[in-house]
């Protein structure tokens, strides 16, 4: 079972944190009537230590645990699946707000159990015990993938690696500490050992002189995440030079253009590109990376078809170069970071770039805008992008025209998540047929009315109308609103902050 | 020919094993996760817009906030007909833009434009010439990812080892002399990354002297002698790699970080081990 329970936005603090998608009442519905349940995959729902206990404990053949940008609960609830889940074979914590009460969790795997396959505890920080966790390891002959935290050390790594040749995705933990000349050769060899190694990351804080270790596995990686590895372009370089396989590559603006360089000669199967902002708040910075990168990957990759792009500069003439040299672009996110941007050299808005995103990639079905946008930008997506599925924007369009040329055109919308732009009532309700067919509509910080959602929920019954008000603000405002189809009717859980109109 | 029983692999004696880091490899230490000061968390989720003014000249800025007074139709356009750039901005919203008490500076910096001062009824008088935007989830970067960076920010090496000087100013040539060999050598110790590469390369340039001082210690040239063989002599007890230090004193190398190292180191000499003792 899998399931996403808050809209989006709330990675972002967007959403009041007792929102909803609360697990329990689940839990208890499936154990009364499902006991047979193995797998439970969660994204954004709020799970207590509590809900982890009665999980542990109500599915005997339980076997696999995912949880992904959840929060509420701690370590203590993992305690909890390591002790009872006799038949785990996965145990996948990522990027949760988890309550990180230490690391004795890890100690709680009983000596007799031997059937984990996936360890990912990347996202927690404290200790654990490392001697735990190399006889978990040792003993555990079926694991392929493990992601470690930042706790474990290159040379506790190089020991863990020894037992177990076999992993085929690999976090490691803190890549920096000092090693001797006898600690480096053992870790590059223990990595020469994995043949099967297809994915990396982790490298926290990775130390350019260490990362010719990798080097023997890399040759075969197709995924590299270094997202939490400030590298300079010049160790990127060296890297990359090793990586001919690359399908995925995931990286900090610390890289810089020069270092986007080098994807574009290194990778020429690439297929996905994330470049995340090491300093994302900081205005003052000037690195990071340009609209220069962007085109530089796109030359050498012509196989790009998933980007995620932070920059602080951007024109329309690289946009249309680099859909032109990509044009099978299924996912194109750019964040461009200071809101309202227009390119920086002509000082036009961004709605050019978009417009030629939408023209040339006709099999587009996320995209994410940024930048000055105005309505036409918007027209050009209603008229072009007839497989877009999920939209993001913020900051950006001029009237309601620009949403309704969105709804009417978009055929295949399903998500809509609007902030912080200039869409009133006008526009939300020239969506009211639509609503009904897409999983969900945000919009906060714009300019719809209480009495907008209200009739929208008047006249649409099977949707719910849900307004999040801020303090302080005018009554007639409808400060957040989430809109998704249901046929239950109003959900009981919500907390006296949202209300269903 | 190996000196001593116990080694297993050659590196075991630790007064003659050319250790290239830290005697102990202390781990650095962890910043304080609490640290918040950088992250977001402070922000309260329920803030409003989070500009309240114009962001440039051309303020494309359209906020509703308690502006436009009067009745509120369902379809009252407020801004007007369409494509009419929205240049509307609203005065200043009533209540605070930011909620939280921390060091909110709600005008938005753009390098080339002017500072805009906040005319928000933020009433936070302490707002810093140059401040940052502070938006509430943006830019829209998950929770964990902005919390691990705030707490162990990345390091641009700018700091005592100028990565960007070294990388072009040039070369470091020092002399490297070996005990026992007729004439020094000459490295740039700039093309090197690590105390692994500069030890092969000199495993490498005194290969020959060392083949030599083999025949005298019992073992034939004749035995062909191999490359492994040279490595263990070097790294095994026969010698160690020291340096000379800015101060003038020798020191053993491998101690601190290669930058370190190559911004210290004089010159190099490849020790006999029997003369190590002490250092």
């Amino acid at each position: 079972v899998t399931l996403k329970g808050k809209p989006r936005f709330s990675d972002f603090n967007l959403v009041p944190e007792n929102w909803g998608a609360d697990i329990h009442a689940w839990l208890v519905v499936f154990a009364a009537k499902y006991p047979f349940l193995e797998e439970l995959r969660l994204k954004r729902m709020a799970i207590s230590d509590e809900s982890l206990e009665f999980l542990a404990v109500s599915f005997p053949n339980f076997k696999a645990l995912s949880l992904l940008s959840c929060d509420g609960f701690s370590t203590n609830g993992l305690a909890a699946i390591a002790t009872h889940c006799k038949n785990l074979t996965e145990l996948d914590i990522q990027e949760n707000g988890i309550d990180d009460k230490g690391g004795s969790w890890l100690s709680c795997f009983p000596e007799s159990f031997t059937s984990l396959e996936v360890l990912n505890f990347a996202n927690l920080s404290s200790d654990i015990n490392f001697d735990a966790l190399e006889r978990l390891v040792g003993r555990c002959k079926s694991m392929r993938v493990l992601k470690l935290n930042r706790s474990v050390s290159l040379e506790q790594l190089q020991r863990l690696l020894v037992n177990a040749p076999q992993l085929a995705e690999l976090g490691t933990g803190s890549f920096s500490e000092e090693l001797t000349f006898r600690q480096y050769v053992e870790l590059e060899s223990a990595l020469s050992n994995c043949k099967n190694m297809h994915t990396l990351s982790g490298l926290w804080d990775a130390k350019g002189i260490y990362l010719p270790a990798l080097y023997p596995v890399c040759t075969h990686l197709t995924f590299l995440n270094l997202s939490y590895a400030a590298l300079r372009s010049d160790e990127l370089a060296k890297l990359l030079a090793h990586c001919p396989r690359l399908k995925r590559l995931w990286v900090l603006d610390t890289v810089e253009d020069k270092g986007l360089e080098a994807v574009g000669l290194n990778c020429p199967l690439l297929e996905e590109l994330r470049v995340f902002p090491a300093d994302p708040f900081d205005e003052e910075i000037i690195h990071g990376v340009t609209e220069a990168g962007f085109v530089a990957v796109s030359f050498g990759c012509p196989r790009l078809h998933y980007v995620l792009y932070f920059c602080r500069q951007m024109t329309n003439a690289a946009v249309a170069t680099i859909v032109q040299n990509c044009p099978d672009f299924t996912h194109f996110r750019l964040c461009i970071m200071n809101p309202g941007q227009p390119d920086y050299i002509t000082n036009e808005p961004m709605d050019e770039a978009f417009g030629a995103v939408v023209k040339t990639c006709t099999k587009l079905q996320r995209l994410s805008v940024s930048g000055r946008l105005t309505d036409l930008t918007f027209e050009y997506i209603g008229r072009y992008a007839k497989n877009l599925e999920t939209l993001s924007v913020a900051f950006a369009g001029s009237s309601d025209w620009g949403m309704q040329c969105v709804m009417g055109g978009c055929s295949k919308l399903r998500k809509l998540e609007i902030r912080d732009c200039p869409f009133g009532n006008a526009a939300l309700l020239s969506g009211l047929e639509k609503y009904e067919s897409m999983r969900s509509l945000w919009m906060s910080a714009c300019n719809v009315t209480m009495n907008g959602c209200r009739l929208l929920a008047r006249e649409m019954p099977r949707l719910n109308v849900e307004v999040m008000k801020e303090d302080g603000s005018d009554d007639s405002q409808a400060d957040k609103v989430y809109v998704y189809r249901s046929i239950a009717g109003p959900r009981r859980d919500a907390p006296p902050s949202v209300l269903t109109l | 020919m190996e000196k001593s029983s116990d080694k297993k692999d050659g590196l075991h004696l630790k007064d003659t094993e050319l250790r290239l880091g830290l005697p102990g490899s202390e781990s650095p230490e962890r910043e304080d996760h609490d640290q918040n000061v950088l992250s977001l968390k402070s922000f309260v989720s329920g803030a409003k817009r989070g500009f309240s003014d114009a962001l440039d000249g051309g303020g494309n800025w359209v906020f509703s906030g308690g502006s436009g007074g009067g009745t509120e139709g369902l379809f009252s356009p407020r801004r007007g007909g369409k494509n009419n750039g929205g240049k509307d901005l609203s005065g200043s919203d009533s209540g605070s833009v930011l909620k939280d008490g921390a060091a909110q500076k709600p005008s938005v910096v753009q390098e080339k434009k002017p500072q805009v001062a906040a005319t928000s009824s933020h009433g936070n008088g302490n707002i810093a010439p140059a401040s940052k935007a502070q938006v509430v989830g943006w830019p829209p970067i998950r929770s964990f990812r902005k919390n691990t960076m705030a707490a162990h920010p990345p390091k641009n090496d700018d700091g005592d080892g100028n990565a960007e000087a070294k990388l072009g100013s040039g070369c470091l040539y020092v002399k490297v002399s070996m005990d026992g060999a007729p004439y020094l050598r000459k490295v740039d110790l700039k093309i090197y990354g690590s105390y692994k590469e500069l030890s092969s390369a000199l495993e490498k340039m005194f290969s020959c002297f060392t083949i030599g001082q083999c025949g005298s210690h019992g073992v034939s040239s004749g035995d062909g002698l191999t490359e492994s063989r040279l490595i263990d002599l070097l790294h095994g007890s026969e010698y160690v790699l020291t340096y000379e230090d800015k101060d003038g004193d020798w020191m053993l190398v491998g101690d601190v970080p290669w930058e370190m190292f190559t911004d210290s180191c004089k010159r190099l000499r490849i020790m006999k081990s029997t003369d190590a003792i002490g250092l």
